[in-house]
């Protein structure tokens, strides 16, 4: 036996190697995490949709599908697009402040053009698919309903620019994904001019 | 022409990654060298993809590790999608060549880990005139190879010289040279190039990851050494108490 | 009496405490478990060993996320792994370069408890759990080496589960159930990544955990085969040993370290290992309609595929012979009805040989060449347990195995040729003299007088 233990020397190594070998391990741990990431290949698949929207209807709604989610696109009549201005006072967000969409979207109508409509059609609470329920519908959620959607999880209430009604549990509007018009009949979803790929 | 394929075909035969290595021709393999690895993917597009796939790696990938725009790739490089991110499939359905062929060109995105780059160098080196083969050419590395001579025009043509020799009380006939019955477009030196960088692609292509892995396995080293450096030191203190 | 005030951490552990045995197990097991002091080098591949399995249960579960046991796209999985999942290189290579670290670590812990006689009494039981774990692990690595479906991977697997063939009338029903096909195929592809991602690593982990345990229970040898336990201080703690943390632990981390160094410096300098580790040929898809031109084993099955191999109809006569030997040489063992049945039992053997295919007996040779390991605690008759008091005949024969285990080991990774196989057999005679001989050498064999106490 020694005679006498240089505690400070025994501490100080002690400290060292656990911090030399602690950083050893996190950064052992960075792969391991990264690994989790999305794979090229997913994003790959996950990179940019186009639609067709030469045979939508003035009032009909089509479903795009871009990274496994369902992405709306309804064509608003004149009366729809109307009957969102009336309800800036009831919807919770009305200038789309705190929600998502790129910034040519962040206008009343969250559109780039006012006739289309190009949304997640993911409830922002919970993640299910809202229905659209048009004006003077048989299940109306409401007697004077202008048309929205409602979905059927949680009874969240939207109203044509997925503009969430207040008193509702979904927090924000329905997000816009980017997207851009190729020609006027073409839609490229999950892409646009500053992003392009 | 008479022509019998005997013992060195024999040894330099197919499958066996090692399988005569010393009769093989030697790569000079440079992950380094980007330059090279660019000549060589063009070769690659211009020439393999027509009939082979590289089924796993994608043109997007292809592009960021040889430092090529992705707009330079999906222009120059993609004939077969228009998506960078693809992978690098083959125009060619796998029943038409198996018609055309007997066999299914096989994909090549791991071919350099199978074969060995000095074996497909030797490979893309050695085709030679042979009226007996349905595609009229032969090869040294890979007897009776059901592959054209598709860098031919680069090449030209080649015929072997043979020579015959009792061995053993058989008349065996031995592959001795190749010499050149009609110039190509490049002179052997450049041709020796573009097989090359060809090479030097499809071992890139056989193992993306090498173009970081030495790197990173460098800083990892020296860690290492590090911690066992304080490891050590930490253990002979320790022991102090035991000594 | 007085609240005395605790740091937080310490009232939680006594919570703990009350209500499982936290603080009791770390202390049974590592501050208050006493090892000899004079562990050497070859002590640090038991706990490099628990670390490997350690890394192969975490990336095999990492792969397992991105894997496709599925004959169309097995090998493409792999590939995608290798190629578009973020550091899937990494992570493979860490699993395919961490199966060979492991029977690396694990031939050098057994050759480690070969030289000390650690399985000598009373460790014998830790001994055969240790030769169980070995088992396990040759099964987890056979059916971990089909999933890559590559032309290795189809063809190796094809050749082994063949064997079973071997066996007489049930062989051929066999070999068909182990598969679930007429041939390897999608389904044997299936079950066998069931076999290598959960059955394999649970019975594993179990009997890893049964291995210590037993090992905690005895204590452990040392180089010196001193029984440490013998000699205890008056508060009980055996003089030559120390607690096991702190001092083996700081030690065992340099060796990991150490391991890490070459494990580390393998996966981002030589992951294939000149087509050791990974085979050149398994970056060809399966193809089951045509076999590479040469097939072997991964090395580290390859002594025993040397054996199997080396079993040829006229190496009969050897083993005929070696057999006939064995019984004279024992016959003084044999008492009253065994005169009677050894006798009878080697000629129904010796006939046996003769009339059954060669090609059973290569693989009854093969399987007691691994098996025969478990025997090592009653074939050895020595009085002392290390290497270092025993005479010269042990440490010739030890020498003579090591070399030959490891020629065959060369041997099973090469084309057989008519020398080569005469040098196999010359290799399986000598292997299996080490262990049927040693009743007789290590009883005859000088010893050196065993110390009270551990040297250093």
């Amino acid at each position: 036996m020694s005679d006498e233990v240089d505690k400070d020397r025994r501490r100080f190594l002690t400290v060292t190697a656990s911090a030399v070998g602690g950083a050893g391990a996190v950064a052992a741990a960075v792969p391991f995490v990264a690994y989790l990431e999305p794979s090229a290949r997913t994003k790959a698949i996950g990179g940019p949709v186009e639609a067709d929207i030469s045979k939508l209807q003035p009032g009909e709604k089509m479903i795009a599908k871009w990274r496994g989610k369902p992405i709306w696109i309804l064509r608003r009549t004149e009366e729809m697009i109307q009957s969102v201005k009336g309800l800036d006072g009831r919807v919770v967000d009305p200038n789309s402040d705190s929600s998502e969409q790129p910034p040519y979207a962040k206008n009343e109508l969250r559109s780039r053009k006012p006739e289309y409509l190009v949304v997640e059609g993911l409830c922002t609470h919970l993640g299910c698919s809202p229905n659209l329920i048009l004006a003077g519908a048989p299940d109306a959620p409401e007697a004077d309903w202008k048309g929205g959607f409602l979905c059927p999880c949680h009874g969240s209430k939207f109203d044509l620019a997925a503009r969430v009604f207040t008193g509702m549990p979904a927090p924000t509007n329905l997000p816009v994904p980017r997207h851009e018009y190729i020609t006027d009949t073409r839609l490229r979803i999950g892409a646009d001019e500053e992003n392009p790929a | 022409m008479k022509f019998r394929l005997l013992p060195l075909l024999v040894l330099l035969s197919t499958g066996a990654h090692a399988a005569g290595g010393e009769n093989l021709m030697h790569a000079e393999v440079d992950l380094g060298n980007r330059a090279s690895l660019q000549r060589g993917a063009r070769t690659f597009v211009n020439y393999c993809v027509s009939c082979h796939s590289a089924g796993y790696a994608r043109y997007s990938r292809v592009a960021s590790d040889l430092g090529i725009p992705e707009k330079v790739v999906a222009e120059n490089m993609m004939f077969t999608t228009e998506k960078v991110g693809d992978t690098m499939q083959v125009a060619m359905r796998k029943e038409d060549g198996e018609a055309w062929f007997g066999v299914a060109p096989p994909d090549l995105s791991v071919i350099a880990r199978a074969r060995g780059a000095d074996w497909l160098t030797t490979f893309l080196s050695t085709f030679y005139l042979d009226p007996k083969r349905p595609a009229g050419a032969n090869n040294l590395a890979f007897p009776d190879t059901a592959m054209p001579h598709v860098l031919w025009e680069l090449q030209g043509l080649k015929r072997a010289s043979t020579e015959t020799r009792v061995e053993g009380g058989r008349e065996v006939t031995r592959v001795v040279g190749l010499e050149t019955v009609s110039a190509g477009l490049q002179s052997d030196e450049d041709y020796a190039g573009t097989v090359r960088d060809l090479v030097n692609f499809l071992v890139y292509l056989g193992e993306p990851a090498k173009l970081v892995r030495y790197k990173i396995g460098f800083w990892v080293m020296l860690f290492l050494f590090g911690f066992f450096w304080i490891a050590y030191l930490l253990k002979k203190e320790y022991w102090r108490d035991v000594h | 009496m007085k609240a005395v005030s605790r740091p937080w951490y310490a009232a939680s552990l006594e919570w703990v405490d009350a209500r499982f045995p936290l603080t009791k197990m770390w202390d049974e097991h590592l501050a208050k478990y006493y090892a000899p002091k004079n562990f050497n080098f070859w002590y640090y591949f038991g706990s490099l060993a628990l670390l490997v399995l350690v890394i192969q249960i975490g990336t095999g579960i990492w792969l397992t996320m991105n894997y496709k046991p599925d004959a169309e796209r097995a090998f493409e999985s792999v590939e995608y792994i290798m190629r578009d999942v973020e550091w899937g290189w990494f992570i493979r290579y860490m699993h395919s370069t961490g199966a060979s670290a492991f029977f690396v670590v694990i031939y050098l812990h057994m050759f480690r408890g070969m030289i000390y006689g650690s399985y000598k009494t009373p460790r014998e039981l830790i001994w055969l759990i240790g030769m169980l774990i070995y088992l396990t692990l040759m099964g987890e690595a056979f059916f971990g080496y089909l999933l890559p479906w590559g032309q290795m991977s189809f063809w190796g697997a094809k050749v082994i589960v063949s064997l079973f063939g071997a066996i007489p009338v049930i062989g051929e029903w066999l070999s068909t159930l182990v598969r679930g096909d007429f041939g390897i195929s999608d389904v044997t592809l299936n079950r066998f990544f069931a076999l290598h991602v959960v059955a394999m690593p649970l019975i594993l982990c179990a009997l890893v955990v049964v291995h210590i345990l037993a090992l905690h229970e005895v204590g452990s040898n040392n180089p010196d085969g001193v029984e440490i336990k013998k000699k205890k201080g008056p508060d009980g703690v055996p003089l030559d040993g120390i607690p096991f943390h702190p001092y083996y632990t700081v030690k065992d981390i340099v060796g990991v370290a150490g391991f890490f160094i070459v494990y580390f410096g393998i996966i981002f300098f030589a992951p294939e290992v000149g087509g050791y580790f990974i085979e050149h040929n398994n970056f060809i898809p399966a193809d089951p309609f045509k076999t590479p031109s040469h097939i072997a084993p991964v090395w580290y099955f390859t002594p025993y595929y040397s054996v199997l191999r080396a079993t040829t109809s006229e190496f009969m006569w050897v083993v005929a012979i070696g057999t006939v030997l064995l019984v004279l040489l024992y016959w003084k063992e044999f008492k009253g009805a065994w005169r009677l049945v050894v006798p009878i039992a080697a000629l129904a053997l010796v006939g046996g040989y003769f009339t059954i295919d060669a090609k059973f007996w290569g693989v009854v040779l093969m399987g007691l060449s691994v098996l025969i390991f478990c025997a090592l605690p009653w074939l050895d008759r020595s009085q002392v347990k290390s290497i270092r008091y025993r005479g010269p005949l042990t440490r010739i024969a030890l020498a003579v195995f090591v070399v030959s285990f490891l020629v065959l080991g060369y041997l099973g990774t090469k084309t057989p040729t008519v020398a080569l196989t005469r040098a196999a057999q010359v290799c399986t005679v000598l292997y299996f003299a080490y262990f049927l001989l040693m009743p007789i050498y290590s009883r005859i064999d000088t010893t050196k007088p065993v110390p009270e106490r551990v040297t250093h």
